[in-house]
């Protein structure tokens, strides 16, 4: 046993190592990136686990089944929007009889620091019908992890740990145990329930559903799901999940008298102990990191008779994140004035691309090349170029999901509008920019891809692109681009005539082109620079 | 004993560096303690700020609550106002003099820091001038500490033990400069 300081991500990620773990496999994601970054140098130190960057999401996760295949623990991360990349092999591992550990950590970002929405992943852990823990201190994130693949083992299924920001990018101190060997290989023992034909599909359904009642049965006994001063005074009750609980905590002794309080560590949710809480209580305060899923589900449980409240009546805002004080007024409590200072408003500061990135000069020239264009669209996607929709660029006009830009473009194409011009970076292209561009290459749309190759997945903190940027060009030529609207640019200001021709020319050519604009970002030559003169030292 | 501190400053200032050395020298010394972070896309020249809570008992909440905080230290003088409401009315504002101005409607300086000057608790300092006497600019987030380090409930010479250690790997001369300017900041915050 030691004690160390982690952030909420180490801490999953340490508990996984501990835990036996053989392989992990992630796409960066704010803020799920330093749980594979910390297994990254770990594996540096100690030779193992394997711990890797994949294409994307998708990837990842079927990468993490094949493990489990061999009998061997897996993690697969990612942030909250990963999810929906990997929702196909995630379903789908629900049905089978998982043999290696396998767990899933999502981290979620309520109040989208770093993201497009705030989807609540424990939505996504109930619509697979598996088992999902939701940690609420740093200490419980390290204990979940290990847990989780035990879990994994006993139940045969995959099983969700759920972060949210604050906990993934907060630091705390973490108690560790000792640590548990990796699994032999042992290829699974039932392959024909990797199988899913319909026929074993069907089997495996059933399995899965008969054992719900054994996973209701777990939550109900679990240490996550517990229940404090079930015999207090207070007219109403409170249960809380996740991080909501600390916020409670915080406000608990201005209350006077503390309610009665559950708190939901551990899904599916334990009904007859959330009845049996309850009582003869007439009202409930719901405090939930996320959407109102507890809160909606207790609709069901609880008789209508018992006043629930919580995000969904209005009673806690419907949206963003939690904090201290939110809860405080949610219980009724006064709020405490801090400092002002009359009649001065804070102009605010949004982010910005640093000054002389290579994508801003980028969007200069896309600019440039689109005047006297009042039709034209610019679409885009996820990363720091996002920023480009921002003054002074103001360049862009989309970002939805990864790789939407060029789907998006090749759309808005056929429907009529010209020119189209989608920007992705070289990451999110990887990620999932080449399957639509293949739709557009057979279908040689009127559009025009700018893939910003700033050789890094730069908005997450500069990881290795899956594959150099000196393979760019072969692969989007190998997918059948025509080598006349193939151009690789300088993205350099002194090239900026040069490369405003060039966009000019293609964005008025009636059919597919594809140019690649090429400069490395400042913050990893500069940390490329710092890791030399530290080396040196 | 409870002390909770917002850290504040622009994406690239160094606030995350700041917010380690203050939270290890306070867990060295035997405190509870919790470090909030921001990460991503607010760091690309944004806001930025810490919540960073050193307690000697267990620490529930990672977010401060309003009107709670000892302290907003700012590494930029629009920045150390943006949280004010978090600051307890017995709190103290120490904030840099040197204005990140990197959008355009940048509020006066001089009229800035006169309004900063009225808080009841405020300390200015002028430290990336400090930080390049102690030989580099880049050190102006250790003036800052040094500038804290009389209120923070950690003694000077654990602070000095782990601005050690930070930049140990980048050699002895990078260290003695941190160390000069760790103890600049401390003189002018003391000496005034």
């Amino acid at each position: 046993m030691s004690e160390t300081v982690l952030l909420g991500d180490e801490a999953v990620a340490l508990g996984a190592v501990h835990a036996g773990l053989t392989a992990a496999y992630a796409y960066p994601g704010t803020p799920s990136t330093e749980i594979t970054e910390y297994l990254i140098r770990y594996r540096r130190k100690h030779g193992t686990p394997i711990a890797q960057w994949c294409a994307n999401e998708k990837t990842a996760y079927e990468e993490a089944l094949g493990v489990s295949f061999a009998g061997r623990r897996a993690l697969v991360s990612m942030k909250h929007v990963g999810l929906n990349v990997a929702a196909d092999p995630f379903m789908n591992s629900a049905l089978i009889t998982i043999n290696g550990g396998l767990v899933l950590a999502v981290a979620d970002d309520p109040g989208m620091h770093s993201s497009q929405n705030e989807q609540d992943s424990r939505l996504f852990a109930d619509f697979a019908r598996v088992i999902c823990l939701e940690p609420s201190s740093h200490q419980q994130a390290y204990d979940m992890t290990r847990e989780a693949f035990d879990l994994s083992e006993r139940f045969q299924i995959p099983i969700m740990i759920r972060l949210v920001t604050r906990l993934a990018h907060s630091r705390g101190n973490v108690t560790t145990a000792e640590p548990r060997p990796e699994n032999p290989v042992a290829k699974s023992a039932t392959p024909a329930s990797w199988i899913l034909l319909p026929a074993n599909a069907r089997r495996q359904w059933r399995a899965l559903l008969e054992r719900q009642p054994e996973m209701r049965r777990y939550t109900a006994s679990c240490p996550h799901n517990t229940v404090t001063g079930a015999d207090s005074p207070a007219p109403f009750g409170v249960i809380t999940t996740g991080l909501a609980r600390n916020y409670y905590i915080e406000n608990i002794e201005d209350l006077g008298v503390a309610p009665p309080h559950l708190h939901v560590g551990a899904y599916p949710f334990p009904a007859d102990m959330i009845r049996k809480f309850v009582g003869g209580l007439r009202r409930v305060l719901v405090l939930e990191e996320g959407y109102p899923y507890l809160e909606r589900a207790l609709r069901g449980v609880l008789p209508p008779n018992v006043d629930i409240e919580g995000r969904e009546s209005g009673h806690v805002p419907p949206d963003g994140e939690l904090n201290p004080d939110i809860v405080r007024a949610s219980l009724g409590l006064k709020s405490r004035p801090g400092l002002t200072i009359e009649g001065l408003t804070l102009p605010p500061r949004p982010p910005q691309l640093c000054a002389g990135c290579p994508h801003g000069d980028s969007f200069h020239a896309v600019t440039a090349a689109l005047a006297g264009f009042p039709d034209a669209v610019v679409t885009s996607d996820i990363g720091c170029y996002t920023l480009g929709a921002l003054p002074p660029y103001n360049a862009i006009q989309s970002c939805v999901c990864m790789g939407a830009s060029v789907g998006m473009a090749k759309g808005a194409a056929e429907a009529g509008l010209h020119p189209v011009v989608a920007v992705i970076g070289d990451s999110t292209f990887l990620h999932s920019g080449v399957t639509p561009l293949l739709d557009a290459i057979t279908e040689d749309t009127p559009m025009t891809l700018l893939i910003l190759d700033n050789k890094t997945v730069g908005m997450t903190g500069g990881q290795p692109t899956i594959r150099p940027s000196s393979q760019l060009e072969d692969l989007v030529r190998g997918l059948g681009v025509p080598a006349d609207h193939l151009h690789v640019l300088d993205a350099h200001p002194r090239h900026d005539a040069h490369n405003t021709a060039v966009l000019r020319r293609e964005v008025e050519h009636r059919g597919l082109s594809v140019i690649i604009a090429v400069r490395e970002c400042l913050e990893t030559i500069k940390r490329g620079k710092q890791e030399q003169v530290a080396a040196r030292a | 004993m409870k002390f909770d501190i917002i850290l504040a400053g622009v994406g690239g200032q160094g606030v995350l560096s700041v917010s380690a050395i203050i939270a290890s020298s306070a867990m060295h010394e035997g405190l509870s303690v919790k470090q909030s972070e921001v990460h991503g896309m607010s760091q690309r020249g944004g806001e930025v700020q810490a919540n960073l809570r050193l307690s000697d008992k267990p620490i529930a909440s990672d977010l401060i609550p309003r009107g709670t905080a000892s302290l907003v230290l700012s590494m930029e003088p629009l920045e150390s106002l943006r949280y004010l409401p978090y600051l307890s009315p017995t709190g103290t504002v120490l904030t840099s003099t040197d204005a990140v101005a990197n959008f355009a409607n940048y509020p006066d300086l001089e009229g800035l820091l006169a309004r900063i000057r009225t808080l009841p608790r405020a300390i200015l300092i002028d430290a990336e001038r400090l930080a390049r006497q102690a030989g580099s600019a880049r050190a102006t987030n250790m003036v800052m500490i040094g500038a804290a380090s009389s209120l923070l409930p950690v003694t000077l010479e654990t602070i000095e033990h782990f601005v050690g250690t930070l930049f140990a790997a980048k050699g002895a001369r990078v260290v003695e400069t941190n160390l000069k300017a760790l103890a600049a900041g401390r003189e002018a915050a003391v000496g005034r």
